[in-house]
């Protein structure tokens, strides 16, 4: 396969994940946002939207206000934010066109379909209130992309890619949505008096994961803490979006791609080394080294991964 | 040659019976309800975004990617009218090959004044650097699309060859099967001659063409300026439906005379490129030295006989607008026979007798630049206003050796549907020749149909659509 071709597959899923990223975070923002309750600002639910999404600054830079219609025009529609949404699905879809070759009609069907709907709604006719019906459907569209690739595509080099691509992207928004949260995170946080504004956070913070309602399943008595909703998130693999559960998939698909290709890449060695620790390590020792240390190592050796892995399979 | 005003109706005889080729299409038009077509073109449409069959338009920024439109109602030519067709475009590229050899070598065709030296060797198409190189097989244009137009029952003309990279063929074959997919009963009461070998046979030529063809396994690959060039679906589909890489120059590299490709693993070997990017970008230490789309040293792996190269470096100088006029002559003076296509009429501005023919009859006529395309740089007499006209003289009396000219020709027309139901449009075709080890002649092509009442422009860049070409079985 090209070195092209395999860095193509593994954009195509990485920014059609961090699309679908993107609007988990602006759907749990405007839920957040219109069930505000009196004297409450509804601001902090988007400002929390755009921190997680890593886009606070480059949106003060170019708004006063942070509003529905503002955040709406720069985080969906805009062509200049390299974070909106519309960005990543056209990077998602150049990416897939620049392979076409090495992927199903499925696949790209789904891909450009996604693409050509998108870009036929007008920015004005997503009022406030038919703005979750199209984060929905943006969120569905990419459900089917995920689905069409599972089910179509050859397990082959260019499947692993697309995994590695895929989960690369989903550890780097969990750990980032946890590590600009992760105060609230912390063990004193239960103590304190179930402040309204913490529960708030941390049921933002499973809602952007999708992860809501599997924590109550997870955990016997259901009651949201901080221990066990970081635990949650980092260490049980049965999460979907946990840390450790994306380090699974990728040491495992590291280990499929060194069998395909009879040999072993420092990449490999990097993902079970992350594997490793996210495997073996308790809740308790990272709240011992510090929680914020420990997220923000993760997502620095998450993004040495992605170069490591460029350099070992020559993407262009 | 008749008025373009009294043109041939391909379904419609004088009377208005149709013709035999024709004969159940037009019943079951007949038998359609009137809003039928309407419906079954917005399925194609849609079939046709979603597959992403488009091109791309230079510079219109908001609309990169459109859809050439699709006529519903199939072209159709008879098994008989299709065999003197092919045994024509047989019989002209095996004769613009032997030219091609000619003038890179021995240049006797020069030599015998049967051809121009001046107007080969002046030539910005014609590449010293293809002087006494013998591509593999001796071909050098391997893929080739003819335009032809048809202007009576029995007369068909030669507009161009495109001998370099001719476009369209992943058009020919999306349209069979959006026809089959819209209309599969049309494809139960008639005969029609599959087109879907193509790639297949596109692969076995390429393969001929090797530098070693002995080799059980050629890596052919398929080099693309990328996706944002007009023709870019066209490069993906080819890749794709040969089983081959579809390639950037940022790809391929040369290391010891010899052309690799950047895989995830070792390098690996090229043997063959179908290239789908201009002569002068194909090798910056060559040619074009400031293009990044090409392959530093490609050129030398070339000559050295290590790679093959299709189309070869330089075939352009056989589909030069202003060598046309004398294609006739190279096919008597290496077959020793005559033409069974004609050529269109031509002048030659550069001549003055031809010149001044011109000028005193621009209103009747059609003129071309001799390296313009897609419809761009021309002045089509007829349809043209008296200030066009007036503005085309001074640009033609600064430039005479830049232009050629040809009468307007009455283009046969193709029942066609339009907003106010069926009527008849003018049409052109363009079948796809292969030729490695053999001449393959795929049974079919393109048929590109003007879609604006009497308009004689076809060209997708102008607005043209394409039909489905059907050549029927005996």
């Amino acid at each position: 396969m090209l070195g092209r071709t395999a860095s193509s597959l593994f954009w195509m899923s990485r920014y059609h994940e961090r699309a679908q990223n993107l609007t988990r975070l602006l759907e749990v923002a405007y839920r957040g946002a219109i069930m505000s309750h009196a004297g409450q600002d509804a601001g902090t639910h988007w400002t929390f939207a755009l921190a997680n999404a890593g886009c606070d600054d480059r949106y003060a830079q170019r708004y006063d206000e942070v509003n529905i219609r503002n955040i709406s025009a720069f985080m969906i529609f805009s062509k200049d934010n390299p974070l909106s949404v519309r960005t990543c699905l056209e990077l998602a879809r150049n990416n897939a066109r620049a392979v076409r070759t090495s992927i199903t009609a499925e696949l790209w069907e789904a891909i450009n379909t996604t693409w050509i709907e998108f870009t036929d709604v007008s920015q004005q006719s997503v009022t406030p209130e038919r703005l979750p019906d199209f984060l929905a459907w943006v969120n569905q569209r990419a459900h089917l992309f995920r689905g069409a690739l599972l089910n179509t595509i050859l397990r082959d080099d260019g499947y692993f890619f697309s995994q590695m691509g895929n989960f690369i992207e989903r550890a780097d928004n969990t750990a980032r949505i946890l590590n600009t949260q992760y105060w609230t995170l912390l063990p004193d946080s239960d103590i304190a008096d179930d402040g309204a504004m913490d529960r708030y956070q941390w049921s933002a913070i499973l809602r952007a994961l999708s992860g809501r309602r599997s924590y109550r399943f997870a955990y016997p008595n259901a009651r949201l803490k901080a221990f066990n909703i970081a635990e949650f998130l980092i260490l049980r693999q049965e999460m979907p979006r946990s840390l450790a559960h994306c380090y699974a998939w990728l040491a495992d698909t590291a280990e499929d791609l060194a069998q395909f290709y009879g040999s072993r890449e420092p990449s490999l060695d990097l993902a079970a080394e992350i594997f490793r620790t996210l495997s073996e390590k308790q809740m308790r020792e990272i709240y011992q080294e510090g929680l914020h240390e420990f997220l923000t190592d993760i997502v620095g050796k998450n993004n040495q991964l992605a170069h490591q892995l460029s350099q070992d399979y020559n993407f262009a | 040659m008749a008025d373009a005003r009294s043109f041939f109706n391909e379904m419609l005889d004088e009377s208005g019976r149709p013709r035999q080729p024709y004969a159940r299409i037009s019943e079951w038009l007949e038998e359609k309800p009137s809003n039928f077509l309407t419906k079954k073109s917005r399925d194609a449409e849609t079939i046709f975004r979603r597959l992403g069959i488009t091109f791309a338009v230079y510079g219109a920024e908001e609309a990169t990617e459109r859809l050439i439109p699709f006529d519903p109602i199939p072209r159709i030519i008879s098994a008989s009218e299709w065999r003197r067709l092919s045994a024509g475009i047989d019989q002209r590229v095996r004769a613009l090959n032997a030219f091609m050899h000619d003038i890179y070598h021995r240049q006797e065709i020069l030599r015998a004044g049967r051809v121009p030296a001046d107007l080969v060797l002046q030539n910005d198409a014609f590449l010293p650097e293809m002087a006494g190189f013998t591509p593999a097989r001796k071909v050098y244009a391997h893929i080739i699309g003819t335009d032809l137009v048809r202007v009576s029952e029995d007369e068909f003309y030669v507009l161009e060859d495109n001998t370099r990279t001719p476009s369209g063929v992943s058009y020919m074959m999306e349209n069979r099967e959006t026809m089959m997919r819209l209309f599969p009963e049309l494809f139960q009461t008639h005969h029609v001659s599959p087109v879907e070998q193509y790639p297949e046979n596109l692969r076995q030529t390429l393969e001929s063409v090797a530098p070693d063809p002995s080799k059980s396994t050629q890596t052919i690959v398929v080099l693309t300026p990328g996706i944002y060039n007009s023709a870019y679906f066209e490069h993906a589909f080819l890749a794709d439906s040969m089983g081959v890489e579809l390639v950037e120059g940022r790809d391929l590299f040369v290391d010891a005379g010899k052309v690799f490709m950047r895989t995830t693993r070792e390098p690996k070997q090229v043997d063959v490129i179908y290239r789908r990017i201009d002569d002068a970008f194909l090798d910056p230490l060559t040619f074009n030295p400031g293009s990044m789309l090409g392959v530093p040293g490609l050129f030398d792996a070339y000559r050295a006989g290590n790679v093959t190269i299709c189309n070869a470096p330089g075939t352009g100088i056989a589909d030069d607008k202003a060598i046309y006029a004398y294609v006739p002559d190279i096919i008597e003076f290496y077959t020793g026979q005559k033409p069974i296509l004609n050529n269109v009429p031509t002048w030659n501005c550069s001549r003055p007798d031809d010149l001044a023919y011109v000028l005193d009859n621009l209103e009747d006529i059609v003129v071309k630049e001799v390296h313009g395309s897609g419809g761009y740089g021309m002045l089509i007499g007829p349809t043209a206003s008296k200030r066009q006209i007036a503005e085309f003289r001074k640009i033609l009396e600064s430039n005479p050796g830049n232009y050629i000219a040809q009468p307007t020709l009455a283009l046969s027309a193709c029942p066609t549907h339009v907003a106010t139901g069926i009527a008849p449009r003018h049409v052109d075709l363009r079948p796809f020749v292969l030729i490695g080890d053999q001449v393959r002649i795929t049974p079919g092509g393109l048929t590109r149909v003007a879609l604006k009442k009497g308009s004689l422009v076809v060209n997708s860049s102008q607005g043209g659509g394409t039909k489905d070409t059907w050549v029927l079985e005996d």
